[in-house]
């Protein structure tokens, strides 16, 4: 398998694309922080959501119980899978057993953890994603290259070029508009044939026992409101115990993963439909042996905001299919190891630990220093000869390129983005706890020279 | 041993120390002078239009407007179809406007909070081209925290926070209102 480093350097090749998708990363890193300084509260709300998360993994049995408890009166089927593979075999269990051919899918990290849609297709079982970006990544037959933007890594004439392929739209027509209503139009003939429709859950209440679905586009209610069965995969650690917890969740993730204020529907699902199936599928999927690890337990909390991948200036100039997994970024970096510490071996190199992940984290996981502690655990484990050598050298090379970068104003912009965590460190110590602002571009250029002489 | 006892048993062995719940204080979060100015300028900014009327007679006007030309109309305010909770989401991709009535309307975020028995039809406020969200100007609160006060959110079997029409910016970033559901939204506040 190819390394961080390889992808890196193939992905970097087309310098105006790695430009494009560097800037615009940035561009939505800043929305971030506009939504953030909106709110006084933001850095107790962190605070709170990360109290939440804590007490919830410290007392998940309960919780699990509870919510199973309440799921079952509320008349929802409640499934656990040990593993993928259970996870897989339960959810074709359901298809078989209700003679299904029509299945849509609406974002879920989960499925794409356990390679559902491949699993599925094995069996001669087609699933339609139906989050925009998915399905143009699917088209593609590609895999989502951000957990919030799958189809970052493409300009719009790759998709009109996909959709002239497969939806027959005009060649060369490249209007995003025009491409997003082809897609609207095929995708609600899907919707509206579906016979099931399977979605992810951000947000599970052991009080109530239900379960929380955040889109922009409304392609989870469209799918599972038209269906007559309705799967929803969750992780065990999407576990919050009240409804009232919501509020702090769901004022963070929006704001930290796009800078809106909400997304457009969040969606509270507790009982099926009158002849409808809700079924809930509760994964462990290696989670119990990450919660067992002080060190690493933290990366649990994690809500999939995608806040660190869009501040990461290795991830924003390497691209998620470096990362070779299905979750990349940051949090891939200390996530994925758990799985195989060989495999990723090269993935917690993969970082300048800079730190500026864990300052926009909105539950406070201490990425970069879990990443930190991941190179130790890899030196012990004996695989650091591989993983070190080439992540290294690969850090080097996509970081250290300023020929690849215009001069002057343009070069001290770059420094900002690139090394944000000089500005962390030296600039400002009160902004020690919180992810750097942009500074007023003359004081930066004043402190920047400043320091260059020194 | 069963998956779930597996799984349980796992994580009785691994889990930490218990920690505490927070105490979550609403008067430490943000405040706002005039809740409907707050709710109408972020509605707007999310692609939503607040159409802001005084009295009810005056709404229900307005909403008598709309519907005058719009063929499938249902309008859940006054008698709606009897049958509309079973129509099929094939019959209902038709529907050029919806107008539903909502719980609560948060002024943060432009988010309001509509329960399955608003919604009549779970699939209507997704499916419709166009909706309506009428509310009342004393159900304005200020943040999510007290909006989970005023609702329970396992009352009906389904409950969604609709904040403005469906969008996306998967396409190159370029932000595009009406992916899948509504194309646009508006919210009338009497
Ligand atoms: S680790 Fe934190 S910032 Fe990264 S995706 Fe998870 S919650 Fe968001």
């Amino acid at each position: 398998m190819k390394d961080h480093a390889t992808l890196a350097k193939e992905f970097i090749k087309d310098s105006p694309r790695t430009d494009w998708h560097d800037e615009t990363l940035w561009f939505v890193r800043h929305k971030r922080d506009k939504a953030a300084h909106s709110l006084p509260e933001w850095e107790q709300l962190r605070e709170w959501a990360s109290q939440i998360k804590n007490h919830a993994l410290s007392n998940l049995d309960s919780y699990l119980e509870e919510f199973e408890k309440k799921a079952l009166e509320n008349g929802a089927v409640v499934h656990w899978a040990a593993d993928a593979e259970e996870h897989n075999q339960i959810i074709h269990k359901i298809i078989k057993e209700n003679g299904i051919s029509r299945i849509v899918k609406s974002k879920s990290m989960l499925t794409e953890e356990c390679h559902l849609n491949h699993y599925l297709e094995a069996k001669g079982i087609e699933v339609v994603d139906t989050d925009l970006g998915e399905r143009i990544v699917q088209f593609r037959k590609e895999p989502p290259s951000h957990i919030v933007l799958p189809a970052i890594h493409l300009k719009k004439m790759d998709v009109s070029e996909t959709f002239h392929e497969h939806l027959h739209t005009e060649k060369g027509n490249n209007d995003p508009k025009y491409l997003t209503h082809a897609a609207r139009l095929h995708l609600r003939e899907k919707f509206i044939a579906a016979e099931l429709a399977i979605t992810g859950v951000n947000f599970a209440v052991a009080e109530t026992g239900g379960v929380v679905v955040c889109t922009n586009e409304g392609n989870a209610d469209m799918g599972t409101h038209a269906a007559k069965i309705h799967i929803a995969s969750m992780g065990f650690e999407k576990l919050i115990p009240k409804a009232e917890h919501l509020a702090v969740f769901l004022r963070l993730l929006a704001r930290s993963a796009t800078g809106q204020p909400i997304t457009t529907y969040s969606s509270h699902f507790h009982k099926p439909k009158p002849g409808q199936q809700l079924h809930i599928v509760i994964v462990d999927n290696g989670r119990s042996r990450i919660l067992g690890k002080p060190d690493f337990k933290n990366s649990l909390k994690c809500i999939r905001c995608a806040a660190c991948f869009n501040t990461c200036p290795v991830y924003r100039r390497s691209g998620g299919y470096s990362y070779h997994a299905s979750v990349a970024g940051p949090i891939g970096s200390i996530l994925n190891p758990n799985f195989d510490s060989k495999a990723f071996a090269d993935l917690p190199f993969a970082s300048s630990l800079c730190g500026s992940c864990s300052n926009v984290c909105p539950v406070k996981i201490d990425i970069h220093d879990q990443l930190w502690k991941w190179r130790q655990e890899i030196t012990r484990q004996g695989h650091v000869a591989v993983a070190k050598k080439v992540g290294l050298k690969g850090m080097a090379f996509v970081l250290a390129r300023p020929g690849l970068y215009r001069f002057g104003g343009k070069m001290l912009r770059w420094v900002l983005k690139t090394m944000p965590f000089m500005i962390n460190n030296r600039l400002n110590p009160w902004y020690k706890q919180r992810e750097m602002p942009s500074p007023p571009k003359q004081s930066f250029r004043d402190w920047y020279l400043k320091n260059q002489k020194r | 041993m069963s998956s779930k006892d597996k799984i349980l048993s796992a994580i009785k062995e691994s889990k930490p120390a218990s920690t505490a719940l927070p105490v979550i204080d609403i008067s430490a979060v943000i405040s706002f002078d005039d809740l409907k100015a707050q709710f109408k300028k972020v509605l707007e900014t999310i692609g939503g239009v607040c159409i802001e009327s005084v009295g009810k007679g005056e709404m229900e006007k307005i909403v008598a407007a709309e519907l005058s030309y719009v063929q499938n109309g249902v309008n859940t305010l006054g008698a709606y179809d009897e049958g509309l909770p079973l129509i099929s989401a094939e019959d209902l991709a038709s529907v050029d406007l919806a107008v539903i009535s909502g719980t609560v309307a948060v002024a943060e975020n432009g988010a309001i909070w509509v329960s399955e028995t608003q919604m009549v039809n779970r699939i209507l406020p997704f499916i419709a081209q166009q909706l309506i969200i009428v509310i009342e100007k004393k159900d304005i609160v200020t943040t999510m925290h007290h909006a989970y006060q005023k609702i329970d959110v396992a009352e009906t079997g389904f409950g969604a926070f609709i904040a403005g029409p469906s969008k996306t910016a998967d396409i190159e970033q370029s932000l595009v209102i009406g992916a899948h559901g509504p194309a646009g939204l508006k919210v009338i506040i009497y």
